[in-house]
């Protein structure tokens, strides 16, 4: 690839993650606060003050690639401390939603992306959330990714003791017009990426 | 007093004890809740980690149709949703052409009139005093770490409410009610949230040094007013004692918990006796 196409193809990144997450990467003026309160920074391969700054260069497709931000809890610290009110936790977002719609995420964080895949598929399906489908389809998709059978089994022995509890209905509840729902998803995203 | 209820979907699955406690607890205040028809999910961490128009877009929806039922407020007793809520109210409130644009993908006018609320801004709505008034069975034995998690404080400029470092909302209310509460660092710290089935060791590790630090500054029992941290305090507590070697046995109540207690409902009236980890 020419060095000039991928300066473009990186340059386009910032202003869809700025309108995206509505704000504004070149007020961060790298003051590291948001990294200080992460609460998932310390393992992070780039933390979130490294990522703003990636992106300030125009090194886009790094972050695009960073496993932090799937690592991200989302817990909102980040932007609540900024004293730029830089929304990092919305960057964050915009990062997620343009890595997974290029296909770049990275290898180790697949399950977290299944996993929301997964669950963005049952409701589109359901209009509500379905657990028990969920959990059945988010396992059976990691299986088919990673082939691990003990990912697969993990966690069985909590559903009799959420079925003693009461906890879980063997049939979820659904939205009775489900197809406005689906027209709501057609209208707001390409299907085919779920 | 009469609201609307949006109950999300986690209160009508595996939180149902929530669902069970809040009820109970409010039809003796005398609060009346209409469950929203036919609303949908709020899309959750999966629709703003990957569609930012959807995760306005849905619950969007179901503020039009908390409107269209007439009622100008709304209960979300869970934080995630009544953060999204009040993020796309407040996204649409600030962008008359977004507004008109959602209006048209979610099938109604949304006008974003509709106040939401989460459990511990009903109950104080209700009033310290009334409830001070209403208790029956003094929570004298109780020392609660109140613990706020992330959106019921943060982002402060979506969601208004409390002091999203030093939140006091729920020890004014246990307090109220003759409980004791401790003074601890993790009440506005991160659990793990949405990612007990994705990626478990983040739960564990959050979570265990949340019931690490409450039980360090001496309480004896966690209150929460959200499901999923509700889930991972509770239903993965023995993970995280059998990962970490430990033994935390910290009960953790939803605030209707202890309101209903308060107000003298036995335990199994309030499903506590469904959680995980009972009291010793």
């Amino acid at each position: 690839m020419k060095l000039e196409n991928v300066v473009s193809e990186t340059a386009s990144v910032v202003p869809l993650v700025e309108s995206l997450a509505h704000t504004r990467i070149w007020d961060c003026y790298q003051c590291g606060k948001c990294t200080a309160g992460c609460p998932m920074a310390a393992g992070m391969d780039i933390p979130p003050t490294r990522l703003i700054r990636l992106l300030q260069l125009g090194h886009a497709e790094r972050a695009l690639e960073a496993q932090a931000i799937w690592q991200c809890v989302s817990c909102q610290t980040c932007a609540t401390r900024c004293p730029k009110s830089v929304d990092c936790a919305g960057v964050m977002d915009a990062l997620r939603q343009l890595s997974a719609e290029r296909g770049v995420a990275t290898p180790e964080q697949q399950r977290t992306v299944l996993f929301q895949k997964a669950f963005l598929r049952n409701i589109r399906r359901n209009g509500r959330l379905n657990e028990l489908e969920l959990i059945g389809e988010f396992k059976f998709s990691t299986f088919l990714h990673g082939r691990s059978l003990s990912f697969l089994f993990k966690d069985a022995t909590l559903a009799p003791q959420l079925m003693k509890r009461k906890k879980f209905h063997l049939v979820g509840e659904k939205a009775h017009d489900r197809a406005v729902v689906a027209r709501i998803f057609a209208r707001c995203m390409d299907n085919s990426l779920l | 007093m009469n609201l609307a209820y949006y109950p999300g979907c986690a209160l009508h699955g595996s939180s149902n004890d929530y669902e069970q406690s809040l009820r109970a607890c409010l039809e003796t205040l005398d609060v009346h809740l209409k469950e929203i028809d036919d609303w949908i999910c709020c899309g959750a961490t999966a629709a703003h980690s990957l569609n930012q128009k959807l995760s306005v877009a849905l619950p969007a929806r179901n503020l039009a149709l908390a409107e269209d039922e007439g009622f100008r407020e709304m209960l979300a007793p869970c934080p995630m949703c009544s953060m999204q809520l009040l993020k796309a109210r407040k996204a649409l409130a600030e962008d008359e052409a977004l507004r008109r644009s959602v209006s048209e993908i979610v099938e109604l006018e949304v006008r974003g009139e509709t106040q939401v609320l989460n459990l511990i801004q009903l109950f104080e709505t209700i009033g310290l005093d009334r409830l001070k008034a209403a208790v029956k069975a003094p929570l004298g034995s109780i020392c609660a770490a109140c613990y706020y998690g992330c959106l019921l404080t943060r982002p402060a400029s979506v969601v208004e409410f409390d002091d999203c470092e030093q939140p006091r909302s729920m020890e004014k209310i246990l307090e109220a009610l003759g409980g004791k509460t401790v003074d601890w660092n993790y009440r506005t710290e991160c659990c793990g949230a949405g990612m007990t089935m994705a990626n478990e060791q983040t739960v564990l590790d959050l979570s265990h040094k949340i019931l690490s630090n409450a039980a360090a500054h001496g309480a004896n029992c966690l209150v929460v007013a959200c499901p999923m941290c509700h889930v991972n305090l509770d239903m993965k507590q023995p993970a995280i004692e059998r990962h970490y070697g430990v033994r935390h046995a910290m009960p953790i109540y939803y605030l209707s918990d202890v309101v209903g207690l308060a107000l003298g409902f036995k335990p199994e009236a309030l499903g506590i006796d469904r959680h995980f980890v009972r009291k010793a």
